[in-house]
């Protein structure tokens, strides 16, 4: 195979594709509508199932109900699709019921702006609907890793029965960059055993999300907690390190605002700061052991992330105040830019030694 | 079973019907219609590729007297979840079981456009003019007039709207093959109400498109009505703005249906 230039939209969704996707439905919304588009030719050629929904509150129903029927099946949407599609992760959720979602994140809240943020990132992590249950969330940070991640989606999706997220920024979506396809797998013969086919030969199947009795829901939720632990400590956890060997500065960022500050850290570099970047890759679950050891090696940990502050308060759990914890975070569309991120890195260093800094540009910190 | 020589058989319990005992109030017609349902799938012999997809509602446990493939869809969802199923396994046969306030309020939209694509889908779609399970509030089906725990002076058309007609409204869209109102207040509605969930699935069988058939039902718990009070309320106050009635019937139907031509419109 060779790298292509591709937009990251189309690379995730032709990733999808090539993994295996036999289902795919979604509701136009900027700025992820090439991943619709594309599917919706690829889909058809392949003599697969397209279909573009009424709204995003019928997608995820559809996404349910072809998941339930025992399909590989995938929708894409973007912040405010994504408030409406909670419904069905919820239930989806409580029903141990394999999807993949593809979030291009725009501004929010309400209709906001279609500028890249990651401002939806505890909606994912902590709260992607109703009740306690948590999706497994990969942020790529280019194109190569959106193509990467939606095929290792599809896995982790098929082996625990669960959702699972692929959480990018608009930048993410929108930008082009040479990165290379997988092959075309095939898709399954075979229904899992546990989906609806029909109750040929035995007896039937019935997927349901309610549980009556607090007792009967008490255990359901054991089970998904479980679940979620085994997810934890089967090794799905993954981060990316960048000069951290002799580290006395971290920054920890996601996505693009981890490219800029993978720059930051080489401005900062040859001004003769040891610094390096911590990436978290899975968002949930979150690099917790590692930024624990992180936070015993350095003096100081600078959060950066497009919206006012959410990873931070992992950063600072996981941290257990080994060391402190700076912020500097850009809304709105803005995407910090590296000379921002050094000055504020700066900043830290300064006000750890001491010295009182003034010129705060005003933002979150 | 003890059998003699001169016995005839005319009565037993159907294969897609489960063996267990009625949660449902007494009086409701629940239990009428997943009969009708389980007879229909065991006539066609469609038990074993036959999914169901269940509402929230009363009949949110309808799986647990059906005993075919199921799954519970979130609130007014059951078009949209069983456009899924379908899309990925059309050898199934794939039917919602869906009450007033799930398919005409919250799930208007999903039932609308699954009926403009023509899914090719079952609906069994139950109108007791009131939200049962949640105990009596008005539907967007309850009449002008009607009390209910929302509406306890009465639906006022002036606050609350008009009461929705919704196989009328379906049998308008090009991809809704059979749309027809039945009852089930008494026995020989009850027969009329079986054939016309028969065709509508085989209208399914035959590839053709969105099916529907709404069956009046009744609620005596949430009407404060005796049981046969209940079902002369059907056929006394009901009827009269729900008409019984072929509101739609694909040419592929007419033989099914006795009918020369595809009228619109019962007897209004």
């Amino acid at each position: 195979m060779v790298k292509q230039l591709l937009k990251g939209n189309v690379a995730f969704a032709e990733a999808a594709v090539r993994a295996g996707c036999e289902a795919y439905f979604g509701y136009p919304i900027t700025p992820q509508t090439e991943l619709l588009e594309h599917m919706s030719r690829r889909m058809v050629e392949l003599d697969r199932v397209f279909l573009q929904a009424e709204s995003e509150v019928a997608a995820v129903n559809m996404v349910y109900g072809a998941a339930v029927a025992g399909s590989r099946v995938m929708t894409s949407s973007s912040s405010p699709g994504i408030s409406l599609m909670q419904e069905g992760f919820s239930y989806m959720a409580a029903s141990d019921i394999p999807a993949v979602v593809i979030d291009i994140m725009r501004g929010g809240p309400g209709l906001g702006n279609i500028q890249p943020t990651q401002g939806d990132y505890n909606q994912v992590t902590k709260s992607a609907g109703h009740g306690d249950f948590h999706p497994i969330v990969l942020a790529p940070a280019t194109v190569q890793e959106a193509i990467d991640h939606t095929v290792l989606a599809f896995e982790l999706a098929q082996k625990y029965r669960t959702l699972v997220f692929v959480l990018a920024d608009g930048a993410i979506g929108q930008m082009m960059e040479p990165a290379e396809l997988p092959p075309m797998r095939d898709l399954p013969t075979e229904r899992p055993d546990w989906s609806l086919t029909g109750a040929d030969g035995r007896d039937h199947n019935v997927i349901t999300s309610i549980n009556l009795g607090a007792l009967n829901l008490e255990n359901y939720n054991l089970h998904l907690q479980r679940k979620l632990r085994e997810i934890k400590l089967a090794g799905e956890t993954r981060f990316e390190a960048v000069h951290l060997e002799d580290a006395d500065y971290a920054i920890v960022a996601f996505g693009t605002a981890a490219r800029a500050s993978v720059t930051a850290v080489k401005m900062l570099r040859e001004a003769g700061i040891k610094i390096g970047l911590l990436r978290p890759i899975t968002l949930w679950p979150f690099p917790e052991k590692e930024l624990l050891e992180l936070a015993e090696q350095v003096k100081g940990i600078l959060v950066v992330e497009m919206n006012a502050g959410q990873m931070l308060h992992d950063v600072r759990e996981a941290a257990a105040a080994k060391a402190p914890v700076k912020f500097y975070g850009r809304m709105g569309g803005y995407i910090p830019l590296p000379a921002d991120i050094a000055d504020e890195v700066n900043k830290m260093i300064a006000d750890l030694a001491g010295i009182n800094v003034e010129g705060s540009n005003g933002h979150l910190s | 079973m003890v059998t003699f020589p001169d016995e005839k058989l005319v009565y037993e319990r159907p294969e897609a019907l489960a063996d267990v005992s009625t949660h449902y109030c007494p009086g409701c017609t629940h239990g009428v219609a997943h009969r009708l349902v389980a007879e229909v799938i065991d006539e066609l012999a469609i038990r074993e590729k036959t999914i169901l997809v269940a509402s929230v509602g009363c009949s949110v446990f309808s799986y647990n007297y059906l005993d075919v493939d199921a799954c519970e869809a979130a609130h007014g969802r059951a078009a949209a979840m069983a456009t899924g199923i379908k899309r990925v396994n059309p050898d199934n046969v794939v039917f919602t079981y869906q009450g007033d306030g799930d398919l005409a309020s919250i799930g208007i939209a999903e039932t609308i456009h699954a009926a403009a694509r023509g899914e090719n889908l079952t609906i069994i779609f139950l109108n007791n003019a009131i939200y049962g399970m949640t105990g009596g509030q008005m539907a967007p089906t309850s009449l002008i007039g009607q009390k209910t725990s929302s509406s306890p002076f009465g639906r006022d058309e002036h606050l609350a709207g008009y009461p929705l007609r919704i196989v009328e409204l379906l049998a308008e869209l090009d991809g809704t093959v059979y749309s027809v109102r039945r009852s089930l207040h008494d026995a020989r509605h009850i027969i009329q109400a079986k054939k016309a969930i028969k065709i509508a699935f085989e209208a399914q069988l035959m590839g053709l498109g969105l099916s529907i058939v709404e069956l009046l039902s009744t609620c005596p718990t949430n009407w404060h009505m005796t049981p046969t009070e209940a079902c002369d309320w059907v056929r006394d106050a009901m009827i009269p703005y729900y008409p019984l009635g072929d509101y739609k019937v694909a040419p592929e139907l007419m033989t099914k249906t006795n009918r020369k031509h595809s009228a619109i419109g019962g007897a209004r």
